[in-house]
């Protein structure tokens, strides 16, 4: 098995982590899922590979990038991997920077 | 599916325990290459889907267990703690309870053991151990199981409860370790 190119640190039922895998899906990306627990206390592996406890939290093997919190993961996809990263940015814009 | 109902064997009068025989079953044995099979393999922090291949590429061992909690269980990673199999070789458990239970029992015992999660008891059946348990209906158990695996997921030793309860001899596995692995 090849490593997917993307490790996503993700809680099962969280749905700022099934945001940032809707956006995986959209652009085709591989990742794996690494499930860690619901206490903040358990999630020390989280914490040593994004300087944070909080999920989601991505590292992309492809380009170094290690990022926590929704919002900045989509933006760092769609910035990266959507059609804004080829077509100068119009494509976010006209999602309404989604 | 459904093993086959366990007997109860004749115990000598005076004796106020029952040991139970296991029905012949068509388990992985010693020769054997085991089979491939991907489930949540949890670690003391996270866990992740892995295959059995994707893991296996140093000698192994592979236990089969009672669900967490259940006292052969426990015994079972004092042991692996006792003996040091982990220090060893890779050691990786497998169960039918959840990836959190799993977790639970890591953070307790079992230091450096990976085990993987098989709720439905696919990979079980698939290995051949699978029984039920008297008085808890729908749970498929497995049997308590050693495979040593070298590299290639051949099972160069494999020891499969005939009775129940029956516990693994840690001496014999010892020595079939250090024969592996040596």
């Amino acid at each position: 098995m090849t490593e997917p190119q993307i490790t996503l640190y993700r809680l099962q039922a969280c749905p700022f982590c099934e945001r940032v895998v809707r956006t995986l899906d959209r652009f085709g990306l591989e990742y794996r899922s690494r499930y860690v627990e619901p206490m903040h206390s358990e999630r020390n592996v989280v914490k040593r590979v994004s300087g944070a406890r909080s999920v989601p939290a991505i590292v992309d093997r492809e380009t170094g990038v290690t990022m926590s919190e929704s919002a900045n993961i989509v933006e760092y996809l769609e910035g990266t991997y959507g059609d804004a990263a080829t077509d100068g940015g119009r494509a976010a814009d006209a999602e309404g920077g989604a | 599916m459904g093993a086959a109902q366990p007997t109860r064997k004749e115990v000598p009068e005076m004796v106020d325990f029952d040991v139970v025989d296991l029905p012949e079953a068509d388990h992985v044995e010693e020769g054997d290459t085991a089979p491939d099979f991907t489930r949540p393999l949890v670690n003391a922090e996270y866990w992740e889907d892995s295959a059995l291949d994707d893991a296996v590429d140093e000698p192994t061992l592979l236990l089969f267990h009672p669900m967490d909690g259940a006292f052969q269980a426990t015994y079972l990673y004092n042991a692996v703690d006792e003996h040091g199999w982990a220090d060893d070789l890779q050691v990786l458990g497998l169960s039918i309870s959840s990836p959190y239970a799993h977790k639970r029992l890591l953070a307790e015992r079992g230091e450096g053991v990976r085990i993987f999660s098989d709720p439905g008891a696919g990979v079980v059946e698939e290995y051949g151990l699978d029984h039920d348990i008297d008085g808890m209906t729908g749970i498929t158990e497995t049997r308590p199981a050693v495979f040593l695996l070298d590299g290639d997921r051949t099972v160069d030793y494999a020891w499969v409860a005939s009775e129940h309860p029956e516990f693994p001899d840690a001496e014999e596995i010892d020595d079939a370790i250090d024969r592996l692995v040596d």
